[in-house]
This record gives C-alpha cells, structure tokens and sequence, in this order.
C-alpha cells in the first residue's frame, strides 16, 4: 500500500471540499481499501465519510429513500425494505458475505470496481487501470466477463447485484457537489467503456452519493433477483436478473427487468419487457420474450456460455416473478 | 487394558485453539524482527535483465532487498527427503537470472514494517528477456518417468497383466473414455509463514510444516550447515492438505533474508503467492477404457494416466496404483506419464494420485453400469476380487462388501430409480451416485519418548505435526491406554525437530506409525518403570522379577497381590528422576511383501440441479468405511466431513486456471478459486465398519485423511448424470458444462 493521507469528516460540506479538491471518499473501504492493499489504486488522500448523517432508510410517501451511507446488511434486514421492495433485501442477501455487508455501504456498492482479474494484476495491460495499455482479458482468461455492451478497449462486467435492481426499478440516485445537488436514474450513473474503460461512471469531481430514491410501484411486491452462480455464496454472479411484473387477470401489464453478469453496466432489458407487455404470465411468454435478450450479444473465446444462460436465467426470474405476482 | 482408544474425546488442544492461545508460525514473533515480502516473476519463462534495487532501498523503512546479483551463495547440498520427488532437482532461489515459471521469486525485500516492505516489493523494478512458456498439457509432450527409465528401477510407467488391449477389443460390452482434471491449489486456512532468527551459525525456524525433521534436514544441507544447528518449531497448523509436506523456497528465503539483514525476519506468504510455489494438485490426462461380458464380469481394464510435472522436477503419485487390484479383472494395463511444463513442481494434495485416478475408473465404471443395463452398485459387487489380483497377494483385510451395503443402506441407494432425469424433488432434478474409494495403508518407521514424572503425569513427545486430524487428541489416548494413565494425566507434545523422528505427516500414515511408535514408547517406559520398581532398596516390590509383577488401574503389584502396589508417581520418587521410555515402529518387510494393505470405502452423493440454470447443489454425502480400527469416532467423522467438503470442492468448484501466454495463475484469489462455503456443505455422514486387522500396525488402524477424499467426486459426477443425463469428463463440473 502506498502512503496516503487520511481525514476524517463530519459535515457534507467538508467532504466535497476534500473530494474536490482531489481526495478520494471512503465509506465502508471493502473495495477501495482493497484495491489500495494492492496498489490497483493509489489515492494520496482519502476522506472518510462514515460520520455524515447519510445512513437512513425510510418510507416516504411513494418512494423508499435509503441513504448512500447505509450498511447493506442494515437495509437487507430493514422492515420498510422488505415490506416495500422485497427484491432489494433479496439482492443484498445474495450479494458479499455477510461480514463485507457488514461494512459495505449502498453508494459504495454502486461504485464498485470490476471484478476481471487483469484489472488486479499490476504488470498486465489493463485500459481500465492504465489507459492504453491494452486489454489482457480480450485474448485472455475472460469467462466471467460481458456479452453486452463491451468495447475493442474493455470487456469487464459491472459487478453489483444491488445495481442490477436498482436499474430494474427505476431507481433514482441524488447527488451532491460543489455545485449544489442532483438527481438522475441509477441507470445513467454508469458508462459504457467505448474507448475510455478508465471512466465508469458520470459524477463529477467532488459528487458525493447523499441517497436512492426506489419508487414502490405497482410490481415491486413480487419482484425477485435470482442470482446464478457455482457456488451458494460468495461468489460474482455469472449471470443474475431481477424480474418485476404487474399482472392482471393472468395478464403481463407491466414488466421492469435487468441483468448481471452479462453486461459492461448494469442492463436493462427493455426489449425483454415490451415483448412481455399485453401477453400471459405463463412460461411460454417467459420464453418467447427471453429470446431477446441476447439479441446483440459478442461473446468471447471463454463466455460463450452465457449466451446460454442469459435467456434461462430471465426465464427463471420472471417464473419468480410470476408466482406472487 | 484399552480404555480410551475408540472414545469419542473432546480435542485436547480445543481449548487452546478456540481462545486463540494455540500459536501458529507466524505468531512467534521475535524482538527486534524485520519483515520480508517476497517478489515473483511476471515473465513466465525467460531471464531476468535488470533489477532496479537502488530505487527501492532508500524507501522509508527498507532494510535490504535481496536477489540473485547480491544473494548468499547457498551450497545447496544434496538432499532427497521421503516427500521430495525422486528425480530432478529442487529451485535454487536467488542463485541465478534464470526464470522457469511465472511467480517464481526473484527477490525479497525486507523492511521494518510488512506495509513498508510490501510497498517496496510492489515499486522494485525488474524487467526481464522473456520467452513463452509451455503450461498446457494437451499440447505438451508425454515422457517416461526417469525414475522407471532407470536400470532395475522398482517403479514400473507400465505395467500389464493378461492382455487389455485384445480383451478390450474381444469385449461384448465397453467403454473407452478421457478424464482431465483440472489443477487445484490445496489453499488452507492458514498461509505458508516462517519467523527466522540466526543465533552466530545456529537457526530457529518456527515455520509451518507438517514435516519438521525434513524441513531441519532440507534447510541445513541448503546453507550447508549441521542439522543440529538447525531447529524447526511447528506447535499448530491451521490446515494443509499435503502443501506442508516438502521445504518450498519461502523458508530458505526467510532465513536468507534473516541473514542478510542479521535480525529475525518474519515471511508470510500472500494467498496469491500459495497459488505460485507451494505445490498443486497436478493437471491429470487419463484414458480409461474397461471392457465386459454382457453379465457384467469385467474382462479388460486399460488404464493411462499422466501429470503435469516441472522442467526442473519430476512430480510422480500414484495415479493409476489402485486400477490393478480394486477390481477382479484378468487383462489389465495401466500405464503412466508425465507432462514436463513451464511451472511450479506439483505436490502431494490429499488423497494424491488416488482421487484423481478413482475418479476416472469409478466414473467409466458408472458409464459401464448404463451400457449394461445394471445397477452401477450391483457391477461392483460382482467384480469384487478376494485377493490384490496385481501383485498376487491376499489383502490384510478389505471390507468392501460390507461398506457397499451399510453405504447403500445408511444413503437408501434402494429409492434411485436408474434412468436419467427420473427423480424430482419438485422442479429440481435430483441425482443419486455412488463409487468406490480406497488408499493404501502407508507406513514409516517412526520414534517416541514418554517420560514418567514424579508428579504422575507423563510427557510423550514425538516429531509429528497437527494439520487438523487430531493428533495431539489421539497420541494422548494411545498413551493413556499403553500408560495406563488417564488422559489428564498424558501431555503430548509435537511439532519440534528435536523431538524423536517421525514420517511426514500425510499419506495417512501418522496415527499407524507414530501412534505405533507412541506405544512402543509406553511399554517401554512401564517395563523401565517396573524394573526401576524391583531394583530400588526400600520398595516393596523390590527383588521381584518382572515375571511376578503386573500392573493394574495404573499401578505396579506384585502378582495376585492388592497391597502394596506402586503408582507411577510412587516409582518415579523411589528414582528421585523421570522415567524415559523410547520406542520406534516399523513394518515387518515380510508382511510388507506378503499382503495387499488398504482402507477402502463406498461413497454415495445426492445432488439437486436446477433445469432451467443448471447450478448443481450437493444434498448429502454417505460414506461408509472399512479402516481399521477407529482410535476416535469423534476425530474420525470430522476427517471423514473434511474430506467429503475437499472433494465437493473437486467434484464443482476448485480449479487453478493459467494464463497461457505467460503461465499466470489467474485466479489466484479466494474470491476466484472457488471452494465450497457453509452453503455448499450439506449433511455429511460417515460410517465405520468394523474391522480387525493386526498386520498393518500394532494399532491396527488404517488411516483416514486421504481416502475422506477419494471417491467423493466420482460419486457426485455420476450424481449429476443421474440427475441430467450428461456426462462431463472433465473436473470441475462447473454449471457452464450443463447448459
């Protein structure tokens, strides 16, 4: 680990002078720290944030606001949580082990690093970690990495469970800088990697996540994240999908459905939804609108599988899905 | 006389590990101690050109940074210990430019604290002359062991009984397949750490090893100094699966680096280095074709197996041993190779050789079942042998029969109904599975001490490690009983290379020798004590011949007599000083030679697979087994679980995966090298059956650790065909084969 700087802040306004003025936000570190051990990232200052009143969880009005600071583990046991939107406990359960959602927070979950192993490795091309350098996974090892949204330059998937249905919902994310606060979906916080991997997501310099705003629509109750993996826990998702749907008289009115594992960002898969749209909750539906979803699908020498297990995998979820729905 | 031998006893050292008080290599630190990280190659194959240590030796904190332009010269005398493999040499570290696979270490750096010296390590620049190294084994060329190239060499790379090759084609019904498995790292809890510290020309080694008096050995003939100057101290190991067994480059790197900076250095290895030098189980290529009469009687067993080794060393195991003798079958071939790459040589993991081969014998037997249209436990029972038809011996016992049937019982083999994809558990596809385990009972002369104290207890030492088994608990209870002592009164102490000599803790072999060499001790001791009873003027026993004197409840009478009988406590203050017993063990080279020696098992898995996703859920194990006599069912079922978890690991998950174009392993990482959590271990039981067999050891036991192991992902993989209908020949079986 190289030698950094470190403070402590208690006030939002002293975290985004810090972050603007270069340091690096730290909240429950199980990335940063990390990648830090391994000198992937080399910050010369950090801002420690645990101390900003950020870590609330409430209903509020139509929306489940829940704060950038919150522990996963605290909003996964959360009442309102699994009352309002049972897919974001179910998510957060399936995602770490219990002792990184201990400490992981919800806007550090966001901005997680990509799990592709060259990004690790300091001596490896990487156009993520080192910009031209190359990418090592392309002509590499490279089973666990995207079929959606890749680039010449970069092939790493995005990593988070709780991103994959904060997309599927429509979530909001609000933020706040030096220029005063904003909001956008969770789905424009992340970039395509096109030809700068090195840049995954749209805050500015300083933005600092104050929370997410998940609105309770008419679905959320059903909704179900199905996480696929060789292993039972503590694993990356090979590939998962959270499924909502609303129907009525045994027919889809609504579906909200996104991918994992698949794709360079989050991805939702509206293709997916407006084949659902007006047709029977029944398996063959499920089917014949899965089908889509790997319509632009590259796999690479070692993914092929996924192309596979893709269209299953939303097959499975909206089966999910459909049984309470 | 046995009172405590085959009780179930709490862990003796369970108190001591569960308060954190049982200390393990790194946690001896010493005063004034620096901190080595060690460096490893980035280029796969090739030399190193420049090291660009001056940049990094003025870094805050460092002490020194060592590689082969400023290394000691280590004289590197010949050494083979029982572990090393029996042809090539080991890696000479820090001797020359030369790089022979990715990782290797190329330099140490020492500083005062692990962060500085893991800074350092990560900025030292090195660069290197590289060329591409070979690591994959299809590609690579298959040699002829030298070892058995060798004039009048005992080991055979072929051997033939009958003739397979023409029964094979004459068979009515046949299956003839390829197996790869893919390399697994053995990843225990617990990283390879060493604490060195050099007093003038004497070394302290506190070092994880599960083979002290090889470690004292290797590490003196490395630095060319006597063995007794060299001390290894390893109390407790937190798990090892046979990466302990040999000295890897990371001890004389530690007392290397302690030299050089003439202070105590600490070394612990980083989870990823474990994944570089520390040994691996060996890629396998195996073909494995067996031939029947439409009955089921096997008529033709060919099989060829071959390993990846290192340029530098030829890694053998024992591959294809068992196909000779598990079966009753007269034409039989086995042949066995090896696949010299650019890597790290490959070491013991459990059940080594054995796992491997089993899987592909009990799988094609499985595939043979369905050709013939028979239950796959009914074909094993037919050809069940009643002798070792390889080498023509009768077994010193074999309990196949019986644990085929407590296994199919115990599991209800009875409810599987054959054809694929024909049970459900709901939506989910269920599989049930069986196979065949066995491992040879191994045996190496081994010592003991036992010192009877005046205050009544007794100290037994002996040379041996811990890794998990329970030796400490069951050592303490083979003492108890030979003693006559209750347990509390029995302290045994292990893991010291001054302490008498045993075999490497692994291949099963700890408790039969050492625990033979424990007894032996202990007779020795009570006839030291009796004599010492008779001898001394004021006893009352005194002048009475060991023939009239017999010890009861822990005490010396006279025989037929209940007064005046002497405790151990009693006799020792008669001699005012402790009284030593010695005792060794070893095996009759003549019951060597005249009987087949194994434990042998019958393993049944369920499994659950998802149709629509295909991850595969392991639902329960059972396992039955013939191995001799259990010292402590408690111990024995907890080896038993251990092993079924390694070989769930086997079966779906664990696989070391190498970068081709430099021999990186990729996946070098807990989160990436996949091993079975909580949620993957289903319900585990094993059951014993009894067995008396007096001619594998005075004990009687047959050992446990490795065949826990054995035939655990056979028995999953024919699961999974049973439960989906495919077969996959290659391990892991990972859900991207079922898709």
């Amino acid at each position: 680990m190289r030698p950094f700087a470190y403070q402590r802040v208690s006030t939002e306004a002293d975290a985004i002078a810090a972050a603007a003025a270069g340091a690096r936000y730290l909240a429950g570190g199980t990335t940063l720290v990390d990648l830090m051990r391994e000198e992937v990232e080399t910050p010369e200052s950090i801002v420690d944030i645990n101390r900003l009143p950020l870590n609330h969880i409430r209903a509020e009005g139509d929306q489940l606001v829940i704060g950038a600071l919150a522990r996963m583990s605290e909003v996964a046991a959360n009442e309102d949580v699994r009352r309002l939107q049972p897919l974001i406990a179910e998510t957060l359960i399936e995602g770490a082990s219990p002792q990184l959602r201990n400490v992981a927070s919800i806007g550090g979950n966001l901005l997680q690093r990509v799990r592709c192993p060259y990004f690790r490795m300091l001596d490896a091309p990487c156009n993520k970690r080192s910009p031209g350098s190359g990418c090592s996974a392309i002509d590499g090892l490279n089973a666990g990495t995207a079929i959606l949204g890749t680039s010449t330059h970069c092939i790493a998937t995005h990593p988070s469970d709780l991103a994959v249905s904060l997309v599927a919902l429509d979530a909001t994310l609000h933020v706040r800088g030096p220029d005063g606060g904003r909001s956008f979906p969770v789905a424009e916080l992340f970039r395509l990697p096109e030809d700068t991997p090195n840049l995954e997501h749209t805050l500015q310099p300083g933005e600092l996540i104050a929370e997410v705003r998940i609105p309770n629509g008419p679905y959320a109750r059903t909704a179900r994240y199905l996480k696929v993996r060789d292993r039972s826990s503590y694993e990356f998702a090979l590939v998962s999908a959270a499924a909502a749907l609303q129907v009525e008289n045994g027919t889809i009115t609504q579906a909200r459905i996104a991918a994992g594992g698949v794709g360079t960002r989050p991805w939702r898969m509206t293709a997916v939804e407006e084949a659902l749209a007006g047709k029977p909750a029944t398996r063959e539906s499920f089917e014949a609108a899965a089908a889509v979803s790997t319509e632009g699908a590259q796999a690479q020498s070692g993914n092929a599988f996924k192309v596979k297990l893709l269209p299953a995998t939303i097959v499975r979820a909206l089966e999910m899905a459909g049984e309470g729905a | 006389m046995t009172t405590s031998i085959g009780t179930p006893l709490a862990r003796v050292d369970g108190h001591l590990k569960v308060t954190g008080q049982a200390k393990y290599a790194a946690e001896f630190n010493q005063q004034r101690q620096a901190y080595a990280v060690i460096v490893g190659s980035t280029a796969g194959l090739g030399r190193i050109v420049s090291i660009d240590a001056a940049a990094v030796e003025s870094m805050p904190g460092v002490v020194g940074v060592i590689s082969h332009l400023n290394a000691q010269r280590l004289p590197y005398d010949a050494h083979r210990g029982a572990i090393d493999p029996p042809a090539g040499e080991r890696l000479h570290v820090l001797q020359d430019a030369e790089v022979r696979f990715f990782g290797q270490p190329v330099a140490i750096v020492v500083a005062e604290t692990l962060d500085q010296a893991e800074h350092a390590a990560n900025t030292l620049k090195i660069t290197y002359a590289t060329q591409p190294p070979a690591v994959d084994a299809h590609s690579a060329e298959k040699v002829v062991p030298e070892t058995a190239r060798r004039p009048g060499s005992r080991v055979h790379a072929d051997i033939e009984r009958g003739d397979a090759t023409a029964a094979l084609q004459a068979a009515a019904v046949k299956v003839d397949l390829e197996y790869v498995i893919q390399r697994e790292n053995h990843n225990p809890m617990e990283p390879h750490a060493t604490v060195a510290a050099w007093n003038g020309d004497r070394l302290t080694l506190w070092s994880k090893s599960q083979f002290v008096v090889n470690e004292q050995a290797e590490i003196a003939a490395v630095f060319g100094i006597p063995p007794e100057n060299v001390e290894v101290i390893c109390p407790f190991i937190g798990g090892a699966f046979g990466t302990s067994l040999r000295t890897w480059p990371h001890v004389t790197l530690a007392a290397l680096a302690a030299r050089h900076a003439g202070r105590p250095v600490k070394l612990v290895l980083t989870r990823k280095q474990m994944f570089f030098t520390t040994g691996h189980r060996p890629y396998t290529l195996q073909r494995m074709a067996i031939g029947a009469t439409t009955d089921g009687k096997l008529t033709s067993i060919i099989h060829e197996g071959a390993g990846e080794t290192s340029r530098y060393e030829e890694f053998m195991e024992a591959l294809t041993a068992v196909t000779s003798f598990t079966y009753s079958c007269p034409n039989v071939r086995t042949s066995y190779r090896l696949i010299p790459l650019d890597t790290s040589t490959p070491t013991y993991m459990r059940g080594p050789g054995e796992a491997s081969g089993v899987h592909a014998m009990e799988c094609a037997m499985d595939e043979l079942a369905y050709k013939l249209d028979m239950d796959p436990l009914v074909l094993r029972k037919i050809n069940e042998p009643t002798m070792d038809e390889g080498r023509k011996v009768p077994f010193s016992s074999r309990s196949m029969l019986k644990c085929y049937d407590i296994g199919a019982e115990r599991f209800g083999w009875n409810r599987r109904t054959p054809e694929p994809r024909s049970m459900r558990d709901g939506r989910l596809l269920i599989g049930y599975g069986m196979a065949t385990a066995s491992y040879p009972c191994l045996f190496a002369p081994a010592n003991a001490r036992v010192r009877l104290m005046p205050d009544g207890s007794a100290e037994v030492e002996a040379a041996a490690s811990d890794m998990g088994p329970g030796t400490y608990t069951s050592m303490t209870q083979v003492a108890s009983d030979f003693l006559g002592l209750p347990v509390e009164r029995v302290k045994f102490a292990l893991g010291r290379s001054d302490f008498p000599a045993t075999p490497p803790h692994g291949g099963s072999m700890t408790m039969g020798s050492v625990g033979s060499a424990v007894r032996a001790a202990c007779l020795d001791a009570r006839e030291k004590a009796m004599a010492a009873a008779a001898a001394r003027d004021g006893s009352p026993l005194a002048g009475l011949q060991p023939d009239n004197l017999e010890w009861r409840g822990g005490a010396l009478f006279a025989k037929g007599r209940d007064q005046a009988g002497l405790s151990y406590q009693e006799i020792a203050a008669l001699s005012g000083e402790p009284i030593l017993g010695e005792g060794s063990a070893a095996r009759d080279p003549e019951i060597a030679s005249g009987y087949s020696m194994h434990a042998f098992g019958a393993v049944f898995a369920e499994v659950e697979i998802d149709p629509d996703v295909a991850t595969i859920r392991v639902r329960r194990i059972v396992g039955a087994y013939g191995a001799g006599k259990v010292v402590n069912p408690r111990l024995a079922a907890s080896q038993c679980t251990g092993g079924m978890i390694g070989g769930i690991g086997m079966a779906i998950m664990e696989r070391t995966v190498l970068d081709r174009r430099n021999g990186r392993p990729v996946n070098a990482h807990l989160a990436d090298y996949l091993v079975p959590v909580n949620l993957d271990t289903p319900h585990l039981e094993a059951h014993f059956v009894e067995e008396e067999d007096t001619l594998v050891n005075p004990l009687g036991v047959k050992g446990l650790g490795e065949i826990a192991l054995v035939g655990v992902s056979p028995a999953i993989a024919n699961a999974i065909f049973h439960a989906t209908g495919k077969r996959v020949h290659e391990l892991p079986i990972m859900i991207e084969n079922l898709l």
